[in-house]
């Protein structure tokens, strides 16, 4: 008997209980549907929280003031004017001792109220470097960033954030990607000093609990003079040559501040050094867990479809014995009568399976569309679910099958 | 050719067995038109099993076109069925849902036999077998008791068995029905030489057959060759 052959059995005996057929169908929808949806939803959390925690830089490590105190919220719990433990030296001997240091940016950063042509907002203004945008992923989007020479004769410059931008000048005349036109060149007041707006950077989104964009740059010098009135850096940020050097230099950086601050009691430190690969690991094993969480429970509905394709076929072996006696009185051998069974299994789950896939990727982008959530579809989850609904067709009909390939003609033939 | 020699036939193990067939033997030659015929229990039942290789016999041999299948096993007698016997049933002959070419076909189907080929043979068949073409697409189901026995007949034919043979045939139809079916069968075997055996519990059924072989308790009590048979108007 030949495949076509097994195909058109197969197609005349589903089609023939077209409602059975359909429930049954529809259990395994539902399964797979439910398997490819969920697993879309934790991993687009989960590749939205990392590519969140990528823009702050690659290879990161921030040295700030203080003991940490709360986990989680990189950007935020760094010890903003509690403490002035760090110096603009600190940075200077990190970058010039610690192995593997591709770069060093300290930030004096403070919140200030800032007024420009009658309107004002209150942001955070952060004394930076000519090496901060390499390092956390800053880029321009029109007028330049500040230089050194800016820094080091206390230019009164500023770069606005997109975010702050728009609030300061307005949303009206924009350029080609939606971000305020002809506002490099102006002015802005910080604490009624005039700063001259040199430039622009990229929009990046909102990060944790901080808007990346509602940012005024002015140089670090001209901060700690004017704004923060003392020598202290607010942070340091240092990134490492590659992410298999990231442990050393944080060991290196800790011994180093630690030598330099004169504490021998390393939990004693009055200061943090928090690695951006501990907080990736940790978001990312939280979103890992809430991936396999929400997988198990569509993966228990895929296996009640599954049970429901069982249940199906034994009911069609019993309804058809006669049948099956049939068959085997005109010849079919028992591979033929198990095979038309388990493929009659198959196919109901693979059409589940295709449909599944079909209303899961619907789901999954109706969920996306609508805002919710971002979700991202993998191919793995697909092929996995789809692999999983052939597996569980020919595991669930394979007793089916059994039973109506070992039937007794006699009996078969006879059976009421 | 069948050749049936001592055959018995034991059903249950320990002390509760029955013996169905008690050293049955008999010789049908090609182009025979044979009927077995007995009251219940006489143990036509399991000579049909045997003779359509559907069961084997406890002691004894059945040669079927020269080939021993009284010590086959499941596949081996599954292959048998396939080429050799073609069979019509009392009741639920055919798929339900399905067309009547299909199923003519399907024998050809198990037997591997190309779609062209066996769409060929199924027609060919379907028209010896008294249905015209008008009824090929019919679904099974539409069809009456004596059309549905006559598809029956087609599908038996249809791999040119060694042997055709019929269970009650008649059994689940009216008379007028009935004859029309065995007329069918007595067409077959003069016309076409078929080879026939039909078991039925009926002395009026066994009467269209040339020869009658009458089971009873599981031995043979007459074999009589009719010089004087019924004849059932043909188609």
């Amino acid at each position: 008997m030949t495949l076509n052959d097994t195909l058109q059995e197969t197609f005349t005996a589903l089609s023939a209980n077209k409602v059975r057929s359909g429930l049954t169908v529809l259990g395994i929808v539902i399964g797979i549907g439910s398997v490819i949806a969920m697993v879309s939803v934790g991993q687009g959390a989960a590749s939205g929280i990392q590519s969140s925690i990528q823009s702050l830089g690659s290879n990161l490590l921030q040295v700030t003031p203080g003991a940490a105190r709360t986990a989680g919220g990189f950007g935020v719990s760094g010890g903003r004017g509690t403490s002035s433990t760090l110096k603009q030296d600190d940075a200077n001997a990190i970058a010039s001792q610690v192995q593997y240091v591709a770069g060093v940016a300290s930030e004096v950063s403070s919140r200030q109220q800032i007024t420009a042509k009658g309107t004002n907002t209150n942001t955070s203004v952060i004394g930076v470097t000519s090496a901060y945008p390499e390092i956390r992923n800053v880029s321009i989007d029109q007028g330049s960033f500040i230089s050194d020479d800016q820094n080091n004769s206390l230019a009164k410059v500023a770069v606005l954030g997109p975010t702050a931008a728009g609030d300061l000048f307005g949303t009206d005349d924009t350029t080609a990607d939606g971000l305020p036109n002809g506002i490099v060149g102006q002015t802005i007041r910080i604490k009624g000093m005039e700063f001259k707006v040199i430039g622009i950077t990229a929009a990046k989104g909102s990060s944790g609990f901080s808007n990346q964009d509602d940012t005024v740059y002015i140089p670090a010098k001209s901060a700690q003079r004017f704004l923060t009135g003392n020598d202290s850096v607010s942070s340091i940020d240092i990134q490492a040559s590659s992410a298999d050097t990231m442990a050393t230099v944080q060991d290196d950086v800790t011994n180093l501040l630690l030598a330099l601050h004169g504490i021998s009691d390393p939990t004693k430190a009055d200061f943090s050094v928090l690695n951006q690969n501990d907080l990736l690991s940790a978001v990312s094993n939280v979103s890992q867990t809430l991936t396999i969480l929400l997988a198990s429970i569509a993966g228990i509905s895929l296996i009640v479809g599954g049970i429901g394709i069982m249940n199906m076929m034994l009911t069609t072996v019993t309804e058809r014995t006669r049948e099956i006696g049939l068959r085997k009185a005109i010849g079919a051998k028992k591979a033929d009568i198990s095979r038309q069974f388990l493929i009659e299994a198959t196919v109901l789950t693979l059409i589940g399976g295709t449909l599944g896939v079909v209303l899961g990727g619907g789901v999954a982008l109706a969920i996306n569309a609508l805002g919710l959530i971002t979700t991202s579809i993998s191919v793995s989850s697909v092929v996995l679910a789809f692999g999983v609904s052939a597996a569980i067709g020919i595991l669930f009909g394979w007793y089916p099958a059994r039973r109506a390939a070992s039937l007794n003609p006699i009996e078969a033939l006879r059976y009421e | 050719m069948i050749e049936v020699t001592d055959i018995t036939k034991t059903y249950g193990n320990g002390d509760t067995t029955f013996q169905a067939l008690k050293g049955v033997s008999f010789t049908i030659e090609d182009g025979e038109f044979v009927a077995i015929m007995g009251p219940s229990g006489s143990g036509k039942s399991t000579m049909m099993h045997i003779l359509g290789c559907l069961d084997i016999p406890t002691t004894g041999t059945y040669f079927l076109d020269g080939k021993d299948v009284s010590t086959m096993d499941d596949e081996q007698l599954a292959d048998i069925r396939k080429d050799k016997v073609g069979f019509v049933f009392q009741a639920f002959n055919l798929l339900p849902r399905t067309t009547v070419l299909r199923n003519v076909v399907l024998p050809l189907v198990y037997a591997g036999v190309g779609i062209d080929e066996r769409e060929k043979r199924a027609k060919h068949a379907l028209v010896s077998a008294g249905l015209t073409e008008s009824h090929f697409l019919h679904k099974s189901n539409e069809l009456s008791g004596g059309q549905i026995q006559r598809v029956a007949i087609a599908r038996a034919l249809v791999n040119e068995p060694t042997l055709i043979l019929a269970d009650e045939p008649t059994g689940n139809l009216d008379t007028k029905t009935g004859e029309v079916v065995l007329g069918t069968f007595q067409k077959l075997n003069e016309e076409h030489g078929r080879t026939i055996v039909l078991i039925t519990h009926e002395p009026d059924v066994a009467e269209h057959a040339k020869r009658i072989i009458t089971l009873r308790d599981g031995t043979i009590v007459s074999d009589t060759t009719s010089h004087t048979r019924r004849r059932a108007h043909h188609i």
